[in-house]
C-alpha cells in the first residue's frame, strides 16, 4: 500500500511552496504600502472631519496593485443622512 | 561591549527558547561570556530549558522595578562558567517591562557580556517588539512549514520597522535557522526544503536544526540541547551555527536522510 501510495500520489511541498509565494508577495505589498495608507487615512479623515462628524473607523483605504494600472479606493462612511449638506449646497 | 542577538519567530513553539538556551551554551563552550534573557514575561520557560528553574529568586522585572540588582537577578549556569541567565518574571503584568527599563538593563548587560542573547516571546506584541528592540543580529527561527514561514516572514518586516537599528536608518542583519527539519519527508517532497525556504524568506541560513528527539530528551532533563549529548545531530548542528555567529566560515552540513535498504527500494520507486 505504502509502495502504491507513493507511486501514485503526487507531493505536497510545491503545493505549500507556491501558496507561500502567493500570499507572500500579496502581504509584502500590503504591509509595505501601509505607511502610505495610514497617512493617506488619517489626512483624508481630517478633511472629512471638518464637514461632517466622521470617526476614525470609518474611512476605508485599500490599494490594489497591479499592472498596467494600481486601485486606490477610498470609502468613507457618513453617519446620518447627508441630505442636509447638500440641500445647503443647493 | 556585548554583541546583542535576539531570537525570534513570530510562531510559537517552533524552537525560539531551545535555540536560545543552545546558542547561549555553544558560544559560552567556546570561552565567551554569555547571558540569555528570557523575555516572556508571564510565560517563562528559559529557566526550565536551562535546568535552572528552582534557582529563581529575582527575575527582569524585579530589576527594572528597583527591588534587586542585576547580579542578583543573574543565575550562573551549573555546567558552564561563563553562562549566565536573567529569568522573566512570572507576573500577569505585561506592562511589567518598560523601554527604559529594558534599555538599561540590556545597557549594563552588554558592558559586561560578549553575548546577550534575547529569548522573544511569540506574536508581535509589546514583549516581541521590546525583545528585538537592541537587537544587532536577528535569529529568526522558522520550521519548513507554512505558518511558520509566513510569520517568519511578518517578523522580518517588523525588524526592518521597529528596532533601533531601524530607527538609526541601519538595518538589523537577519539569519535563517532551520529546526525541526526532515529530510525524510523533505526528500519526499512531503516537506518544505531548505532551498525552498531560502528562496521565499530570502535571508541568509546560520543552520539546519534537524528533527531529533535528542531535543526533547535535553529539555526533559534541563540541559541546553547543544551541551547534553554534544555528539548528537542537533547539538553539532548548534555549534556550527555559533561559530557561524562568531564569523567563523563552517561548510553548511544538510542533515543527510538515513535510509535503510527498505527506504532506498521506496525512494528509487517515487
Amino acid at each position: 500500500m505504502t509502495l502504491w501510495k507513493r507511486l501514485f500520489s503526487s507531493t505536497s511541498a510545491p503545493q505549500a511552496r507556491e501558496r507561500l509565494q502567493i500570499l507572500l508577495s500579496h502581504e509584502r505589498q500590503v504591509l509595505g504600502g501601509s505607511d502610505l495608507l495610514s497617512s493617506l487615512r488619517e489626512e483624508i479623515l481630517a478633511v472629512v472631519a471638518k464637514h461632517v462628524p466622521c470617526e476614525q473607523d470609518n474611512v476605508k483605504v485599500r490599494l490594489e496593485r497591479g499592472t498596467p494600472m494600481s486601485i486606490l479606493e477610498i470609502e468613507v462612511e457618513v453617519r446620518g443622512n447627508l441630505d442636509i449638506g447638500i440641500s445647503k449646497a443647493a | 561591549m556585548a554583541k546583542i542577538i535576539t531570537v525570534t519567530s513570530g510562531k510559537g513553539g517552533v524552537g525560539k527558547t531551545t535555540t536560545t538556551a543552545a546558542i547561549g551554551a555553544a558560544l559560552a563552550r567556546t570561552g565567551d561570556k554569555v547571558v540569555v534573557v528570557d523575555f516572556d514575561v508571564g510565560l517563562r520557560n528559559l529557566d526550565l530549558i536551562m535546568g535552572a528553574e528552582r534557582r529563581v529568586v529575582y527575575d527582569f522585572v524585579n530589576v527594572i522595578q528597583g527591588d534587586a540588582r542585576l547580579p542578583q537577578a543573574l543565575i550562573k549556569d551549573k555546567r558552564l562558567d561563563s553562562l549566565f541567565l536573567l529569568p522573566a518574571s512570572q507576573t500577569r503584568d505585561k506592562d511589567a517591562l518598560t523601554e527604559e527599563g529594558v534599555d538599561k538593563v540590556i545597557g549594563d548587560l552588554s558592558r559586561h557580556f560578549d553575548w546577550v542573547i534575547c529569548d522573544s516571546p511569540a506574536g508581535i506584541e509589546r514583549g516581541a517588539t521590546l525583545a528585538m528592540r537592541h537587537a544587532e543580529i536577528a535569529i529568526v527561527v522558522t520550521n519548513p512549514e507554512v505558518s511558520s514561514v509566513r510569520d517568519s516572514d511578518r517578523i522580518v518586516g517588523i525588524l526592518d520597522a521597529k528596532t533601533l537599528k531601524a530607527e538609526r536608518g541601519e538595518t538589523v542583519d537577519k539569519r535563517l535557522l532551520l529546526t525541526r527539519y526532515d529530510p525524510v519527508r523533505a526528500a519526499r517532497g512531503d516537506m518544505l526544503k531548505t532551498e525552498d525556504v531560502l528562496e521565499i524568506l530570502s535571508l541568509p541560513l546560520l543552520g539546519i536544526v534537524p528533527e531529533s528527539p535528542d531535543v526533547l530528551k535535553a529539555s526533559n532533563m534541563g540541559v541546553p540541547v547543544s551541551i547534553n549529548d554534544p555528539n548528537s545531530a542537533p547539538a553539532r548542528a548548534y555549534h556550527d551555527a555559533a561559530l557561524r555567529l562568531k564569523g567563523e566560515d563552517i561548510a553548511m552540513e544538510t542533515p543527510r536522510q538515513r535510509l535503510g535498504l527498505f527506504g532506498k527500494f521506496l525512494r528509487r520507486a517515487a
